[in-house]
């Protein structure tokens, strides 16, 4: 299936709408929960009891879900012969990063008020929040990157090279949310599964690849 | 000393676990077709989910062992994130499906290296000394607090109940395991039945409580029904909930949660900003209801009380 220019930008608009809700919901819910103005009549609570550290893991858990998103494109691209679906996903992995800030921001402000003592000591000392930090560090010159006029500047090859770093960046991402989890890790390793799958799918590739080769 | 009761009930008498789940649908059945027979709606609407708060619940004299000047958590918060395994793992889980945990008949074996060894029931237990309001901060290990106003009584005047023997240095507290009410309990995610203990003094200090209500009404399950202990300058995982048997002991109970993570969880467990779970830091809370976090009191601000408890002892080392 092909896409023409004008369906092609009415997906991508459609889609960046979509990849808006999770944070929509965020500030509806805190709108409601915590300023108690609800224009949209929101029964029960949205964020619970706990809103900060709802608003912190769910923002959290949202960066990781564009990342596997992202990662799905290549896969499901030469599955369906869709091509066109390559050029949705730029959009994905900025959104990745995006909720990823804002995950990283609230933690600074929310969790430890910026103080910089604290937050120094808690990168050194907690494994968790050391990869997390890490994480988010990769994430940082992948973000910067993702433009016509960069690509451009460092040249295609390099360019996909620097880009590889999402795959060791999610493995963190997965693990940071793993060494949060008190006891009950299902959750985190749901994740885990579907990131091992997508990165099985290129082990594959690359494997059929150097056989084709030689 | 061990002291066996004679069976006075017949096997045979009874009920099948099954037609006793099932009680309440016969009663409403019941009720049903009295209500057609009679062509009226007299009978009032079920009230299972209405908690007692009828005395002595609501009349429980204020204790000045509360803490003051501090705003209680709201009723809704404290009975709907609670941390009850064996409800499932989520916050919400205990509310959500709390209602199938059966508290009556329920007893308390109360046993060891005591004297008396005794089985009592609850309702027995709850009038062996005046019920007291006890407000208490409430700290998790997970970095969130509230301020409860608890009803019970100390634990002390149940324990003296039995006579300890002067071998006992410990006590321990299991709580209920129901795996048919009990959906959480069907994985292995702690070793079931939930264990905590305390040391005997720990045990018999003042501020150490059982809880039989809270809010001036019957403690509801999802917070530990019908009876669970509270200690309020340790992490609220040692407070046990839902307790059917006490055991003293001469040996340092290993507990569900120093099995669950021997490097995480110790037997004290005492709140310490200074001495961080390996995963996070402890020097802060956030008060429930509260956006930025608050810093962490020592003993969680009852070091006053408790302190003396430990004097000589190296709090790092004992976790």
């Amino acid at each position: 299936m092909q896409a023409s220019q004008q369906q092609l930008a009415l997906i991508k608009a459609a889609l960046f709408l979509l990849c808006l809700l999770p944070l929509g919901w965020l500030i509806a819910g805190f709108c409601a929960d915590v300023l108690a103005i609800n224009p949209f009549g929101l029964q029960d609570e949205v964020l619970g009891t706990n809103p900060v550290e709802f608003i912190i893991r769910d923002l959290g858990v949202w960066a990781l879900r564009f990342l596997l998103l992202t990662l799905c494109i290549t896969p499901l691209r030469k599955m369906t012969g869709m091509h066109w679906l390559l050029r949705l996903r730029r959009m994905l992995g900025l959104f990745a990063f995006f909720y990823a800030l804002l995950h990283f921001n609230i933690y600074l402000g929310l969790d430890q008020s910026y103080d910089w003592g604290e937050i120094a000591k808690d990168i050194l000392k907690r494994p968790f929040i050391t990869i997390g930090m890490l994480t988010f560090a990769l994430m940082i010159p992948l973000a910067a990157t993702s433009n016509n006029a960069m690509i451009k500047a460092i040249g295609g090859k390099a360019w996909q090279r620097l880009h590889q770093l999402i795959y060791p960046l999610s493995i963190c991402a997965v693990l940071h949310y793993w060494w949060l989890i008190k006891l009950d890790t299902t959750q985190p390793a749901i994740y885990a599964g579907l990131l091992a799958i997508l990165l099985m799918v290129r082990v594959r590739d690359y494997w059929r690849k150097l056989r084709q080769r030689y | 000393m061990l002291i066996k009761h004679p069976d006075d009930i017949l096997p045979s008498e009874i009920t099948p676990q099954g037609l006793y789940l099932r009680r309440r649908d016969f009663i409403k059945t019941g009720v049903g077709l009295m209500g057609m027979a009679a062509g009226a709606t007299l009978l009032p609407g079920p009230a299972h989910a209405a908690p007692k708060t009828a005395p002595p619940f609501s009349t429980a004299q204020k204790s000045p062992l509360s803490t003051t000047g501090e705003e209680l958590t709201p009723h809704h918060d404290i009975t709907n994130y609670n941390n009850f395994y064996e409800f499932g793992t989520s916050k919400a889980d205990p509310s959500r499906r709390g209602d199938t945990l059966q508290t009556r008949p329920w007893t308390v074996s109360i046993e060891g290296l005591v004297r008396q060894p005794k089985t009592l029931g609850i309702d027995d237990i709850i009038k062996l000394a005046p019920l007291e309001e006890r407000i208490y901060r409430m700290r998790c290990v997970e970095g969130w607090s509230m301020v409860i106003p608890w009803v019970g009584f100390p634990l002390s005047s149940l324990l003296k109940q039995v006579e300890p023997l002067g071998s006992a240095k410990y006590v321990e507290f299991y709580t209920a395991v129901q795996p048919e009410n009990m959906p959480g309990v069907r994985r292995r995610v702690l070793d079931w039945p939930y264990l905590e203990g305390l040391r005997l003094d720990e045990a018999m200090h003042p501020l150490t409580i059982m809880a039989v209500g809270l809010y001036g009404e019957a403690l509801r399950n999802q917070n530990g029904a019908p009876m669970r202990l509270v200690v309020p300058w340790k992490y609220g995982f040692k407070s046990g909930k839902s307790i059917v048997k006490i055991r003293f002991t001469d040996k340092e109970p290993r507990t569900s949660w120093m099995k669950a993570g021997p490097n995480e969880y110790g037997f004290y467990s005492n709140v310490n900003p200074e001495v961080d779970h390996p995963r996070w830091s402890q020097a802060r809370e956030r008060r429930i209801g509260e956006i930025l976090k608050r810093p962490t009191l020592m003993f969680n601000g009852y070091a006053d009380q408790v302190a003396s408890l430990y004097t000589g002892m190296n709090l790092k080392i004992n976790f």
